[in-house]
């Protein structure tokens, strides 16, 4: 049950309404229970007014009415202690989700790169419910079974303390139990849970890869690997309720147990004269009175495990820090950069993986210069650009930026300035110019046209009904390949940026647009550093240095004519591409 | 994207039967279920007979003997008692979850017959929602709802008779707010259900923004995205909570006032006792029966609007369930397919014209992506597309695959129009790696043969080493059984390519077709590749789309594609002599070149 002490600060954040609504929950309490007194007074008189063979009607009438102005009372109660408590619960709901996103948000990229998109849609659903399905009954239930057992075990005790006793030697039985199968639960609950996380993640991904599903027939495949998570979940609920129905009834045949302890010893009492027939019935009405709040007790505990399990699994993402974040050693001071960017030594390591990506990488790329990167795939190029908007930090040596050691530039500044086309497209289904401006959303029109100009995408949206509030589909689908990464350019470009990321970005567009948006691009990276991943010599030839890496390692570095020159890796893929246009010329 | 439209009038009646369908294979079950539900509601009556027994008989006689005879007995009805519910309990779950998982499978299966149309449409979120929240929430009405309904019903019904049988007049006053309880409960159903249906579409917005901007993060991030976001988010989760604060509302009037009434019953008891206690006709004993009988049936009406909560959550989330299974955009199979048993490999496209935005009503001519499009492709050539970036090439591919059916013209694959084929029967013999590369999370080796058992495992290893991808994966501790991640997220992009291009080979089809399948490898991987598939194509047919001209050079014909036309097909040395854009595409390219060599 300790996960659930999380709940705390936001319990306390609307501790106004609670405390009102376990007040309400007393008062419907009250005007409850106190009406079969009323009953028992209208049947007393229309006792005696049938032996006395008197008219009653006006005196039941009075009962009558009382009975009916108690229960609208506690209506009332009623309906207020949902409108505060179980509103609570809604509210405690909206605010842990919103935290969760929030903390998501904070996240570093490889926490995503290693958590199952379905795993955490099932947090932000199914566990948020569970833990709030905790709070409205968790709160009302526990304050009714506490009121009521409260107020009869009084009652019980000043009538005769050793039966009570007596009747109460179930009870730790019920605590031993409670407290074994609340573990259970606990634990089959998680497990329960655990598996619904596996039957989205795997309906998430089967989904977002239905085109390839399709385009190779994988369709009964991925049905059967579905039904066979299906049939787990299906199994992990039964044996979870196999454990959850023993709770009720269990609670049934215990409190049974104090009531026949009860009148058995109450019997032997009556019997031998030491108690009145009258104190008994009296016991025993009160005893039934505890049926119903024991089981609700039963209920909560359910409940209350089921929430701690769920909030448990929260509190592993709640507890996952943020590594890449501004802290003590951000210089706060920084507000804009230039451009100078330097590698210092830098070597680099995915956590948890042995292989080293990077290895001592040193660089040095002047403001207002152009760097191309070039070499094989896997090289490590992505890698290397993805070190600057700290997608990664350094394993060791440094990075600066400016001559900052970009760990100590705050994070909000870094980003801005980095304009980054990442070299996997990602579009938001929303319309083209919502994802142009994404990180520009003030930006006016000129310089959405000028950024849809420059990424030569301006070509493609005129031609389109809706122009720039066409929607394009998740991810981009509905767009073709190249269009979707004009977008992205174009996204980048809109944020004037003191330093540019082209990761691969011109890979899907063709040899004219291309040749169009390079022209455009040099007027553009005036005054701006550039970084230009790409395998195309044409493309990286113009830079003021170009690196060849290999393996994680800079293997050649120098202008195109030095590297043609040296006659090296470079200048074998040269005479490579060389080579294809005479291919092409034959 | 479409947002989700709210729904219209909702026909309960129709619904209802529509679930219960669902429960008819375990419709013995549930009879087992609903008699369980009222022995143990019948013995619970029993209770404060053993106490009157106890009381009355042997403790006013001083039997003790008797007394602990009798408390044996009722310890042993409570312990059957318990048993039975417990009984009672798993059963009712176990029919509960049966169903779910029928009804699970049925989507999950019906999404997967959806043509891409659907996919088009439909954000992932939003499907994800349907498969489990939506189907979970019906949960609670196939376990403890339908059975406790009845078993409410039934309890119901026995106490009307016991009432009338006693005294007809005082039943008819007592039952006399009933309408009054008809009349709430239509109310409160409006209402509820208004609320009830608002929740299960900010559900699926809640799950649609999640999933995106999850898959997205990396973007949001970079640009800074983070509080504009959150901003989005919190207005999505406030519509869900202000839902489900809604139906609070409506519950929480409807509750009190069903208990209300209930004591307005009591009342009208007493009221018509007390005018009729002289007649004589209202004894005491009456008067208690009647007291306890209103007790005894406003429980289960009690318990009926408890459940009617989970019935109101249950109709608003499966009529979205159904709405999905009612769904028509299928890719229509004709009705007597012709077989496709083994494939020579022409391909012909014939005056094919098509949008994605047909026009409904016929009266606005469509944004066409193709136009008047016809090419053929003799088995075992190998052509090539080429053409500006959004030109309509992928869309080609999509056709040929059949994700979309064209508005005009014929596509034929073997001489037969592929409409007359099964969509699965043709795409066995069609191999696409496809523009965006998409990897599962598994195993490498999972990712080439996609979990088909008939590829052998050398296959997969022949393809990956054509592909030039050995190198990469021999290099991961694992090797072909190293993990993939969602996406391929651990991957470079050019290796995710290679693997995806692997799969298609693996395959082994008779049709290979290749959209932009090297633009993220290397020069030198992409050499080798085209070498090794060069011996590879020889018998079958391919389709050929790339922007580097290079890669296209032997192809048997290249077609020129221009905003969704055919403008120039020919050989590369025709098309140069044709001096049209083909040329114009060429020249740029290796331009920069020359002037680099020179
Ligand atoms: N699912 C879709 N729904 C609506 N429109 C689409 C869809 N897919 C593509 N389009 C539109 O159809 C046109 C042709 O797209 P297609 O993907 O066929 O181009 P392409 O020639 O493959 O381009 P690229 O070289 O950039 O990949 C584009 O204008 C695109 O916006
Ligand atoms: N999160 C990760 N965990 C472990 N290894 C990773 C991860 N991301 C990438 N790698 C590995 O690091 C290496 C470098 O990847 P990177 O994406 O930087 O290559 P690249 O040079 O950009 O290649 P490409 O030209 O294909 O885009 C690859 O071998 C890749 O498998
Ligand atoms: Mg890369
Ligand atoms: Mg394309």
């Amino acid at each position: 049950m300790k996960p659930l002490l999380r709940l705390i600060p936001y319990l306390l954040r609307y501790k106004t309404t609670l405390i009102l609504g376990v007040g309400t929950v007393v008062g419907s309490n009250l005007f409850t229970v106190v009406q079969p007194l009323f009953l028992g007074k209208a049947v007393d008189e229309f006792k005696l007014g049938v032996e006395t063979h008197t008219y009653v009607t006006s005196d039941l009438l009075v009962w009558a009415g009382l009975i009916v102005g108690f229960s609208l009372i506690a209506g009332i109660f009623t309906f207020l202690t949902r409108q505060t408590i179980i509103v609570t619960s809604r509210n405690i709901e909206y605010d842990l989700r919103n935290d969760l996103l929030e903390h998501l948000q904070r996240l570093p990229y490889s926490y995503f790169q290693n958590t199952p998109t379905g795993d955490l849609m099932a947090h932000a659903t199914n566990d948020i419910g569970a833990v709030r399905n905790v709070l409205g009954p968790g709160i009302m239930y526990p304050s009714d079974t506490l009121l009521t057992c409260t107020l009869v075990l009084t009652l019980m005790f000043f009538q005769d303390w050793q039966l009570t006793l007596l009747s109460l030697i179930p009870m730790p039985l019920v605590s031993i139990v409670v407290y074994r199968l609340g573990k259970v639960i606990h634990k089959k609950f998680d497990e329960r849970q655990e598996q619904f996380s596996k039957l989205t993640t795997r309906a998430q991904e089967n989904l977002s890869g239905i085109r390839v599903v399709k385009s190779y027939v994988r369709e009964e495949y991925e049905i059967g690997r579905f039904e066979k998570l299906s049939s787990d979940y299906l199994d992990k609920n039964l044996v979870l309720a196999r454990v959850q129905s023993i709770m009720w009834p269990l609670m049934f045949v215990l409190v049974g147990l104090s009531l026949v302890i009860t009148i058995y010893f109450g019997g032997l009492k009556v019997i031998d004269g030491a108690m009145t027939i009258g104190t008994l019935s009296a016991f025993i009405s009160y005893l039934v009175m505890l049926i119903w709040p024991m089981i609700a007790f039963g209920w909560v505990m359910n409940l209350l495990q089921q929430g701690a399990a769920s909030m448990a699994r929260l509190s592993a993402i709640f507890d996952t820090q943020p590594d890449i974040r501004d802290t003590e050693a951000t210089d706060r001071s920084v507000t804009a950069i230039a451009g100078r960017v330097e590698f210092r030594n830098v070597t680099f390591r995915h956590r948890g993986s042995e292989r080293t990506v990077l290895q001592n990488i040193d660089l040095i790329v002047e403001p207002g210069t152009t760097l191309a990167v070039i070499g094989p795939t896997g090289a490590g190029k992505s890698t290397l650009v993805n070190l600057l908007p700290r997608l990664y930090d350094v394993t060791s040596g440094q990075l600066l930026i400016d001559g900052l050691d970009v760990r100590t530039i705050p994070l909000d500044i870094l980003r801005t300035h980095i304009g980054y086309v990442p070299q996997e497209t990602f579009l938001f289904s929303d319309t083209i110019s919502q994802n142009i401006r994404f990180g520009a959303f003030n930006a006016p029109e000129e310089e959405l046209l000028k950024a849809a100009d420059i990424s030569q995408i301006s070509k493609d949206v005129d031609d389109f009904p809706n122009k720039y509030g066409t929607m394009v589909g998740e991810r981009g689908i509905t767009l073709s390949g190249g269009q979707k990464q004009r977008t992205s350019i174009a996204r980048a470009v809109i944020t004037n940026p003191s330093i540019l990321i082209l990761d691969d970005a011109l890979s899907s567009v063709d040899t004219h647009t291309e040749e169009e948006i390079l022209r455009r691009m040099r007027v553009f990276m005036k005054g701006r550093t550039s970084i230009i991943i790409s395998h195309r010599i044409s493309t990286v030839k113009d830079a003021d240095m170009i690196v060849v890496l290999e393996d994680g390692t800079i293997v050649e570095r120098g202008t195109h004519e030095d590297l043609v020159a040296l006659n090296g890796r470079y200048a074998s893929l040269y005479r490579k591409q060389l080579l294809e246009k005479e291919l092409v010329e034959l | 994207m479409q947002e989700e439209e709210v729904l219209g009038k909702a026909y309960d009646a129709r619904l209802m039967r529509r679930l219960i369908r669902y429960l008819r294979p375990y419709k013995r079950h549930v009879a087992l279920g609903i008699l369980l539900s009222l022995l143990v509601s019948a013995m619970e009556a029993i209770r404060p007979y053993f106490t009157k027994l106890a009381v009355d008989t042997d403790i006013a006689n001083g039997d003790k003997n008797g007394l602990l005879v009798t408390i044996l007995l009722f310890l042993m009805v409570m312990i059957v008692r318990g048993l039975l519910q417990y009984v009672n309990a798993y059963l009712t779950q176990w029919i509960g979850q049966k169903t779910i998982f029928d009804l699970r499978m049925e989507v999950f299966r019906h999404i997967q017959s959806r043509s891409m149309r659907f996919f088009d449409r439909n954000p992932i979120g939003r499907l994800i929602t349907r498969v489990t929240n939506d189907v979970e929430v019906l949960n609670d009405m196939f376990s403890s709802g339908i059975v406790m309904v009845f078993s409410d019903v039934f309890t119901i019904i026995g106490i009307f008779y016991f009432m009338f049988a006693m005294n007809a007049e005082l039943a008819l006053v007592t039952l006399s707010v009933l309408p009054f309880l008809f009349w709430g409960t239509f109310l409160f159903r409006k209402k509820a259900r208004e609320a009830y249906r608002d929740v299960r579409l900010q559900i699926a917005r809640i799950n649609t923004f999640m999933q995106e901007h999850i898959t997205g993060m990396l973007v949001d991030q970079i640009f800074r995205r983070e509080r504009r976001s959150y901003g989005q988010f919190t207005e999505i989760n406030a519509a869900h909570r202000d839902a489900n604060i809604r139906s609070i509302f409506y519950y929480a009037l409807f509750y009190p006032a069903v208990d209300l009434i209930g004591a307005v019953s009591i009342g009208l008891i007493i009221w018509y006792a007390g005018a009729n206690a002289l007649e004589g006709t209202v004894t005491i004993g009456t008067v208690m029966a009647f007291v306890q009988f209103n007790e005894m049936f406003w429980r289960p009406i009690r318990d009926l609007s408890e459940k009617y909560n989970i019935l109101q959550t249950a109709m608003a989330s499966s009529e979205r369930l159904f709405q999905l299974l009612d769904d028509t955009t299928t890719i229509a199979v004709a009705e007597h397919p012709v077989p496709l048993d083994s494939v020579q490999g022409k391909v012909e496209f014939r005056n094919v014209w098509f949008s994605y935005t047909p026009a409904t009503d016929g009266t606005q001519s469509p944004e066409w992506v193709l136009k008047d499009v016809s090419f053929s492709i003799q088995p075992g050539q190998t052509i090539a597309i080429v053409g500006h970036t959004g030109a309509g090439k992928t869309s080609i591919i999509s056709l040929l695959s059949r994700f979309y059916d064209i508005q005009k013209g014929e596509i034929l694959v073997d001489g037969i129009d592929i409409r007359r084929l099964r969509p699965a029967d043709l795409r066995r013999h069609l191999a696409v790696v496809l523009q965006d590369v998409f990897l599962f999370s598994g195993t490498i080796h999972d990712n080439i043969d996609l979990g088909n058992e008939d590829i052998p495992a050398d296959r997969v290893k022949a393809a990956a080493r054509i592909v030039g991808a050995q190198r990469f994966i021999d290099q991961l501790p694992a090797g072909f059984d190293a993990e993939v991640k969602e996406r391929g997220a651990t991957l470079s992009v050019g290796q995710k390519q290679l693997l995806s291009f692997a799969r298609a080979l693996a395959y082994n089809p008779r049709i290979l077709v290749l959209d932009e399948a090297t633009s993220s490898v290397d020069t030198e991987t992409e050499f080798l590749i085209q070498a090794a598939i060069r011996k590879l194509l020889t018998h079958r047919t391919s389709i050929v789309i790339a922007h580097r001209l290079s890669t296209i050079q032997t192809a048997d014909r290249i077609l020129v594609l221009h905003k969704g036309e055919v403008r120039e097909t020919g050989t590369h040395a025709e098309l140069l002599a044709l001096n049209g854009i083909y040329r114009r595409l060429y020249e740029l390219q290796y331009r920069h070149q020359e002037q680099a060599a020179q």
